[in-house]
């Protein structure tokens, strides 16, 4: 049975490649178009500011809906049923806190980068080295769960089972999205997460309207044939099917549940979207849309997951090259032979390309603008200078997401981004919500609050049964782990918050009220943000 | 309100954005923020803003862990069937779908009516808005 899957999905290479080879045209095609000739700071980094509302919420989703959501969370469900559901649930309820909470704000207060905002109104140099690093990590840990998706991808479409065949083909991917960088700057890679989310989202529609159809509108139905093929049994349809019912892991689902409502909203490369668009207006509309959007796509996502398990079978699913994260592309090709299965595929390749190329252009608009220009330069670089360093550092990077790829080869891409979620979380949430809201915040502050909370989630990350001890473990045959927890969230988040608070009281250096109000008059109203 | 013509030199040196990216221009007619920011008018903006959005954010991060803490914790009450094999579980992760969208739009309401104006408000009154 599953040899023959295996066999059929091959069945087609040359057309799954030609999709993607087309899409890959085409993209190309437009950012070549879109891009502005002598990109200024602004283009590279912003897009000039210059994209709507709208433009920017579907780019935005499209930001989030990456090889995580759709292939990691469609996996998550089919195989390990309800326990997947609470991932696409906290992706959700997340945007909460960029609508509310950051979004204008940070539109109103920054320019290029999150450092921008961090250090408005503390000591430029230690508070932007800070952010940068933070921000590195984070996008790197993020970009590792982008990479590991490609190569898992790969595997299936392509029949290619040795690693060193899919090594090769995660270095393709590498390349050409560090060519839509250097060629496309952030308009370039708006328009990619544009187009790509727009079919992604229409894929993921199409796909779940007709196993409702197929099972006659009855979600009920779908998930008594999950069930039924299900290793699991009922018990897919009920919590603990992946974390398992123990204290700690119980604990642990909870430390995941917390990283995943407060991960998102911090971001940077979700975070610098909101430079995009003129205002804070706009900022708020493009969150709106973008909530809309996950909505629909979360929604869509359950039945297909539950649709997966259901028509295609958990077991086949796991025994597919790609494991797990093969769920959605196997049912595709259930549903609509070769040629969905090839739409499919590139859509997800699409996404990881798109999401990837956001990553590395958050990672080197952050080393360029914080590290070269604030730090080493002193603010004195000319935008010329900072922007071929930005390229440079955007190859950089692209190389580090290469090896990185290669690496982490195979693990689930949702479990990932939770690690990435939970480092965002403790060194950017505390922060910013601090330095917007609260008038005493200082340097000092700023400091311990981001490599508080970066400094305990790397720490608690390293020994964790994620990397070491267990039978998922990145590193086999060895165990070093001392934390019970596979997600740090749950104790470096607070602790972030905790150690915000302690650096400000305990520091002498007073908050400089005159930056205060500056900059708490134009988060509220723009005033200054000269738009 | 007034906009003060103190030049703001030290800020500007310190500015996160540099002398590369001086398409700001006119550095020198920078509002006067201190004075903004202690304005009744900006002091109301900032109030309704706060009021709103604090207690929505606790409220739906509080409905949110409820939900979480059940997975976690409350595994008998959430496998219990509602209707066909649909549960709990999966009912009260659908009305987290619908909470969302409701505070979604809530907020947007609230942001066009209430803080929009007054935003407008303040700016005209500090001189931010001549075209």
């Amino acid at each position: 049975m599953t040899v023959q899957i295996a066999a059929e999905t091959t069945g087609s290479p040359l057309i799954n490649v030609s999709v993607f080879v087309v899409f890959v045209l085409i993209t190309l095609f437009i950012v070549y178009k879109a891009t502005t000739r002598n990109q200024t700071a602004a283009d590279y980094y912003a897009a000039g500011s210059a994209f709507s509302g709208v433009q920017n919420g579907i780019a935005l989703s499209g930001d989030f809906l990456s090889a995580a959501s759709f292939l990691g969370i469609s996996g998550a469900i089919a195989v390990h049923g309800y326990d997947g559901f609470l991932y696409s649930v906290g992706w959700l309820v997340a945007w909460l806190v960029a609508l509310l909470l950051v979004g204008e704000r940070l539109r109103n207060t920054g320019r290029f980068t999150v450092g921008d905002v961090m250090a408005y109104r503390m000591k430029q140099r230690p508070v932007r080295a800070a952010a940068a690093n933070a921000t590195l990590v984070i996008t790197f840990f993020y970009m590792l769960a982008q990479m590991a998706g490609a190569g898992g991808l790969i595997a299936l479409l392509l029949n290619v089972h040795s690693k060193g065949g899919q090594a090769l083909v995660i270095t393709g991917v590498g390349l050409v999205m560090v060519f839509y960088v250097l060629v496309g700057g952030m308009k370039g890679t708006t328009w990619v997460q544009i187009i790509k989310a727009g079919l992604l989202l229409i894929c993921v529609t199409f796909m779940s309207v007709f196993i409702v159809g197929k099972f006659g509108f009855s979600f009920s139905a779908i998930l008594d044939q999950a069930a039924a093929g299900s290793p699991l049994g009922k018990s897919l349809l009920e919590p603990g099917g992946w974390y398992g019912d123990g204290a700690m892991d119980k604990l642990d689902f909870v430390s995941l549940s917390l990283a995943l409502v407060l991960g998102i909203s911090s971001l940077p490369h979700v975070l610098m979207r909101f430079y995009t668009v003129p205002n804070a207006k706009e900022a708020r509309r493009s969150v709106v849309w973008c909530s809309w959007s996950m909505f629909l796509f979360y929604l869509g996502i359950l039945v297909v997951g539950y649709g997966a398990a259901a028509m295609v079978g958990p077991d086949a699913i796991l025994e597919a090259p790609g494991g797990e994260n093969s769920a959605a592309p196997l049912l595709a090709f259930k549903i609509g032979g070769a040629v969905l299965l090839g739409i499919v595929a590139a859509v997800a390749f699409a996404t990881i390309l798109a999401v990837v190329a956001g990553l590395t252009l958050t990672a080197s608009a952050s080393f360029a603008h914080d590290v070269y220009a604030n730090v080493i330069r002193e603010g004195k670089a000319d935008a010329r200078s900072e922007i071929r360093v930005a390229r440079l550092t955007a190859i950089a990077v692209g190389f580090l997401a290469i090896i990185g790829g290669i690496v982490t080869n195979g693990q689930n891409v949702a479990f990932l981004v939770s690690l990435a979620l939970a480092l965002a979380a403790s060194a950017n949430l505390s922060t910013i919500l601090y330095t917007l809201y609260w008038k005493r915040f200082n340097t000092t502050g700023t400091l311990w609050s981001i490599y508080g909370g970066l400094g305990s989630g790397l720490i608690l990350i390293l020994f964790s049964p994620a990397i070491s001890g267990s039978s998922t473990a990145i590193f086999k045959g060895v165990d070093f782990h001392w934390f019970p927890l596979t997600n740090p969230g749950i104790v470096s988040i607070p602790l972030s918050f905790l150690c915000g608070f302690l650096g400000t009281v305990l520091s002498k250096d007073p908050a400089d009220p005159e930056k205060q109000a500056e900059m708490e008059v134009r988060a509220l109203t723009g005033i200054g943000s000269k738009i | 309100m007034t906009k003060a013509v103190r030049p703001p030199a030290p800020i500007s040196s310190e500015r996160a954005t540099g002398p590369g990216f001086a398409d700001r221009g006119t550095e020198s007619d920078e509002p006067d923020f201190a004075a903004i920011q202690q304005s009744p008018e900006f002091d109301l903006l900032r109030k309704r803003l706060r009021r709103f959005v604090f207690p929505m954010s606790a409220l739906f991060f509080c409905w949110y862990m409820t939900f979480a803490l059940f997975s976690a914790y409350g595994h008998g009450f959430m496998s219990r069937k509602v209707f066909g094999s649909v549960n709990m579980g999966t009912v009260f992760g659908l009305l987290q779908f619908v909470s969302t969208i409701t505070i979604v739009l809530l907020y947007r309401g609230f942001a066009d009516k209430k803080i929009d104006p007054q935003v407008d408000k303040v700016r005209e009154l500090a001189g931010a808005d001549k075209e």
